[in-house]
């Protein structure tokens, strides 16, 4: 099966600044790989249910208590910019 | 009087409180041996010199007050450089983590640190465990310490070659597609994957999530025993922890193989396999029926298929879990222009190497519109089909076994110019993790070259104690007593 | 050509937990930026998210009210797409399988009932806060901008309506009656101008009569029940005027500007959003039984609907009832009645000067100076004679203010009603005495002067009098 990949498309939904050279290579990559991958589609899976967790387990919930809060002077310290406790970006181009 | 660094864990232990060594001591040794090794094993990213010191002398005080908190107490230990450590830099081996300094240990770190192990500093991994050979990392490749031309296998490279070697006792490495156990058939020592759940993720640098789990790289069967009982357990941070019940691990394992019914995945003995990896593996075989087990073929179609759903789960996951790393909060941070996007979009490809970039690629284009359902929609469903597959194998066999890579150690180079041969690495190591359920690396020879051989047992979930059983047969049938080239050598010199 | 509006509403509410959905921060507004925050809120490497289980008990309760069926079987989802005020980048969300589905909440306007369709109720994580700085508006200014992700993983509830609704004045009542359950069920505060809970709408236009749905707009940023009902207003007006003159509606996000009282483009992205949804690998399916629903519902707290019943039962009118409930006094209703208010009186004074005080001043019943005895003391005051009913609002002004139980303020502001005949008589007969040309008026039969003299009785008494017995007074003394 013949891949198609809108590679820029990709690199945009993820993020990825990458360069057109980039783009290529990644691009032809990605059809060599997916066209291994692609070869779940032959086997036969009517009905059957698609496994998202190897453990058959429900509810794993956590009751509603408060718990510590980390030092905000340890986070920023790790953090790239930031002014007045808050983190510091540039400015945003998009909608939410 | 041998090296303390060449002790295990069971060795340590009993030294320790004997009172023929201290942890201090056992420490210096270790410590002595990476300084002799390191240089051309690059196992290691960071060596945590005070906080090991202050663990030991910890360590030693709880001897004295006659205070035991168990086997790991005073035992030098490796960590991934994928599990969080406060206060040390931890980094996936990725430039995109340069010098990130941890608020938080994971859980698996305070399981350590309270059963009083010593830890040493923190090893080298394929970048975000991506890789099966430690050459994607941001960091340089680590070396195989029976050959320094060949990779130690990867991504939980750095562990594996410390262990070889005497750099730690042990160590935590985790495990998405074989990450433990192909290092550790690649570097000679044993390599365990707990069952999924068993052992908690918090502080795990997710890779995938619904395939990653810790597991001890050591140099016995009982050592991987001894770690694993101190880690695993339920973890009210991880909602996917295992809630019931732990089973005892050990409750079988001197028993021998007699009477028990061991399966041979023929789809796992391909065209691919060498052929020493398959006469050792057949000769093993052959032990393992003399004494007592019943050897039997089976065939789990479905693995067949495997290999290419996990390169669909796996990137897609990671896909998401790597999405965080976007130059706000913590890491690298470039600017790429006028607005926070730019920042972003240069930041991630600036700061994740070409395997983690590529994966990334493959996982968002795998979950995107349009293309969802024929490919991880259909690689869920595979993933179903080779649960089903194991299940079934399950009734006829106890356990299954298979050689743990197809080959031995390659040469560093060999395969990072074409990503689907770094894939089929994997080949054995990859359905265990699809199917959640436990598997270890036995070394049981080496081949011309004199490099290591690695036998895998896999067993269904939460049955370790009957893995265990298996893999201790296994260890005392091989008699693998070999010890790597830098270890010797250095060591004599 | 005549339109028909479509508009369907998207509703997050942050639940008013302990901690937060996934983490054990606190929950809370305002406050220093960045102390309410962990590895997991923070989306540190390696942290994971744990649910709570009071979020998911109190999100089966919304839906639980609006008649929605809970799902035997849920599961978390990711929704991936970049923010920089998003911890991890994806928010945690459900997807193809949420808690509830299937309900409905039924709402009365001027024209009528209409039942509005509820797709889902589902639970997720309300993302960080970020503040643009500089000139250039809210977004894409120079200046870059600010984030705190205290407000990052508090428990966001979303209610998400069919296209059911046809005018902004419904569109208004739905989302007031939403409130008015949610502030019944006691799971937020639910305050729009804090952003707790938020409204986004749906428009679309179609030729009256016609089935197909046009070109949807999403509609955001409305801070209050009043910018709602502008937003639609405005929005519609807005597509009108292009479909009718031949122009096609661009399917785009548009952010309410509540000064400019106008819809504005958003800026978004070049290519519609794919979020890839997938399950959350991270947590493990979510499963309710039966016993654990009918427990819930056996629970559940009188809703408006029920409390409006209860009222107009009690001889409240139909308004009145509805404004108890969704200005959220109902409560001080009960109380005043339980104490021995008449229902009506208390209605009358709760829907009127207290509703017009709370307005005034901008506040909730929750900050009132008055209780439930204090305001039957007010009405048994009024219904003794005691007070006048212009003195009483006077006095309820004192008793808001804080100066007291009613009877005290009356005392210290002396506007208890003279009661006393011989008083009465004489303040009118000095009145009548004055104005010998209006009593003769008023003698001929000109009873509209009647007013005048009262007021001028009113005044001399510093509107202790009884109104209505000084006018009979006054009669009295025309004719003899
Ligand atoms: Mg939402
Ligand atoms: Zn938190």
């Amino acid at each position: 099966m013949p891949i198609d990949i809108d590679i820029a498309k990709v690199a945009r939904l993820a993020r990825l600044g990458l360069s057109d050279d980039e783009l290529a290579a990644y691009g032809s990559q990605l059809e060599d790989i997916l066209e291994h991958a692609a070869r779940v589609q032959a086997l036969p899976t009517e009905g059957v249910e698609p496994t998202a967790h190897p453990l058959p387990m429900v509810n794993a919930h956590r009751s509603d208590e408060v718990e510590p809060t980390l030092d905000r002077e340890e986070v920023l310290a790790q953090a790239p910019d930031h002014v007045d406790g808050f983190f510091r970006v540039p400015a945003f181009l998009e909608d939410e | 009087m041998s090296d303390p660094a060449d002790f295990t864990i069971a060795e340590a232990a009993r030294a320790l409180r004997s009172g023929e060594t201290t942890a201090a001591a056992l420490l210096k040794a270790v410590r002595r041996r990476v300084t002799m090794t390191e240089a051309d094993l690059h196992a290691y990213l960071t060596i945590d010199a005070e906080g090991a010191e202050a663990s030991a002398a910890a360590a030693d005080e709880a001897f004295a007050r006659g205070e035991d908190r168990g086997s790991l107490q005073g035992i030098p230990i490796a960590l991934k450089d994928n599990m969080v450590t406060r206060g040390v830099e931890t980094t996936a081996s990725s430039q995109i983590l340069a010098g990130w300094i941890p608020p938080y240990d994971a859980s698996v770190v305070t399981k350590l640190r309270d059963a009083g192990a010593v830890i040493i500093g923190k090893t080298n991994l394929d970048e975000f465990a991506m890789g099966s050979s430690t050459e994607n990392s941001a960091y340089g490749t680590s070396r195989n310490p029976w050959d320094p031309e060949r990779v130690p296998g990867g991504s939980s490279g750095g562990s594996a070659a410390a262990v070889a070697v005497g750099s730690a006792l042990a160590a935590l490495g985790s495990d998405t597609g074989g990450s433990i156990r192909q290092p550790a058939s690649l570097c000679g020592v044993v390599g365990m994957k707990p069952t999924y759940g068993l052992v908690s993720r918090y502080g795990l640098i997710a890779f995938a999530s619904s395939l990653d789990q810790i597991g001890p790289i050591t140099r016995s069967v009982d050592d991987a025993l001894a770690v694993l009982e101190t880690i695993a357990g339920h973890d009210p941070e991880d909602a996917t922890s295992f809630r019931g019940e732990l089973p005892d691990f050990g409750s079988q394992v001197d028993r021998g193989v007699d009477g028990l019914r061991i399966g041979v995945v023929s789809e796992l003995l391909g065209e691919g396999t060498e052929p020493a990896v398959a006469d050792a593996f057949g000769a093993m075989l052959e032990r393992l029926e003399g004494a007592g087990a019943e050897i039997r073929e089976l065939s789990l179609p479905s693995t067949a298929y495997a290999l290419s759903a996990y390169y669909l789960i796996a990137p897609a996951e990671c896909s998401a879990n790597l999405a965080r790393f976007d130059g706000v909060r913590y890491g690298l941070r470039v600017d790429g222009g006028e607005t926070v996007e730019d920042m972003m979009g240069a930041t991630r490809a600036a700061g994740f190497g070409p395997e983690v970039t590529r994966r990334i690629l493959l996982g968002t284009y795998a979950l995107s519109a349009g293309y969802y359902d024929a490919f991880y929609g259909q690689a869920q469903k595979v993933r179903t089909l080779v649960i089903e597959d194991f299940k079934q194998a399950y009734q006829q066999a106890d356990v299954l076994v298979t050689p743990t890579s197809p080959t031995t150690a390659f040469t560093v180079g060999e395969r990072t110019d074409d990503p689907l041969a770094m894939y089929l690495s994997d080949i054995c190591t990859i359905p265990s993790n699809l199917s959640g359920d436990p598997g270890i690396s036995v070394p049981i020879g080496v081949d011309d070259a004199g490099l290591p051989i690695g036998f895998q047992v896999l067993a269904p979930a939460l049955a370790e104690p009957v893995m265990f059983r298996v893999a201790k047969a296994v260890e005392g049938l091989a008699g693998f007593d070999a010890r790597p080239t830098l270890a010797n050598s250095e060591g004599a010199a | 050509m005549t339109w028909e509006a479509v508009i369907g509403i998207e509703t997050h509410v942050e639940l008013r937990t302990h901690s937060k959905m996934f983490c054990g921060c606190p929950v809370g507004f305002g406050g220093e930026p960045n102390t309410r925050v962990c590895p997991t809120c923070l989306g540190l490497p390696g942290a994971l998210p744990v649910p709570n289980e009071k979020a998911i008990e109190w999100t089966m309760r919304l839906g639980l009210a609006l008649d929605c069926e809970i799902a035997e079987h849920s599961l978390f989802h990711r929704k991936n797409y970049f923010y920089a005020d998003m911890p991890k980048n994806y928010q945690i969300s459900q997807f193809d399988l949420p808690l509830c589905a299937d309900g409905h909440l039924d709402v009365t306007t001027e024209t009528g009932e209409r039942r509005v369709g509820i797709t889902r109720v589902h639970l997720e994580e309300d993302t960080g806060k970020s503040t643009h700085l500089g000139e250039g508006g809210r977004i894409g200014s120079s200046g870059g901008a600010l984030i705190d992700f205290n407000r990052a993983g508090i428990p966001l509830m979303e209610a998400v309506t069919e296209p059911d609704i046809r005018t902004p004045e419904e569109a208004r009542v739905y989302a007031q009656e939403l409130r008015a359950i949610v502030l019944a069920l006691g799971v937020s505060d639910a305050r729009l101008e804090e952003g707790s809970m938020r409204f986004d709408a749906n428009v679309s236009l179609r030729p009256a009569g016609v089935v197909e749905l046009g070109v949807k707009v999403e509609v955001k940023n409305m801070n209050s029940m009043r910018s709602l009902q502008r937003a639609l207003a405005h929005e519609i007006e807005r597509q009108t005027e292009i479909l009718d003159g031949g122009g096609a509606i661009a399917q785009e996000t548009r952010h309410w500007d509540e000064e400019a009282g106008r819809t504005e483009a958003g800026r978004s992205k070049e290519e519609s959003s794919d979020y890839r949804y997938f399950s959350e690998p991270d947590l493990v399916p979510l499963s309710v039984g039966d016993e654990e629903v009918g427990k819930l519902r056996a629970g559940l707290p009188e809703l408006p609907a029920q409390t409006r019943a209860r009222f107009e039962a009690a001889g409240v009118d139909a308004t009145g009832a509805r404004v108890l409930v969704t200005s959220g006094l109902g409560t001080l209703f009960d109380e005043a009645v339980a104490a021995g208010a008449a229902a009506t009186e208390a209605a009358k004074w709760l829907t009127g000067e207290v509703t017009a005080y709370l307005n005034r001043e901008d506040t909730d019943p929750a900050g009132l100076q008055i209780d439930g005895t204090a305001l039957a003391e007010l009405v048994s005051m009024v219904e003794a004679g005691d007070l006048s009913s212009t003195a009483a609002k006077h006095v309820l002004e004192g008793v808001l203010a804080g100066e007291g139980e009613p009877r005290r303020v009356a005392e210290a502001r002396d506007l208890i009603q003279i009661r006393d005949e011989g008083a009465l008589s004489e303040a009118v007969a000095a009145v009548v005495a004055a104005h010998p040309d209006e009593m003769a008026r008023i003698a001929g039969g000109d009873g509209k002067l009647i007013g005048f003299l009262v007021g001028k009785v009113m005044q001399a008494t510093g509107g202790k009098a009884d109104p209505r017995r000084v006018s009979e007074l006054i009669r009295e003394a025309a004719a003899s």
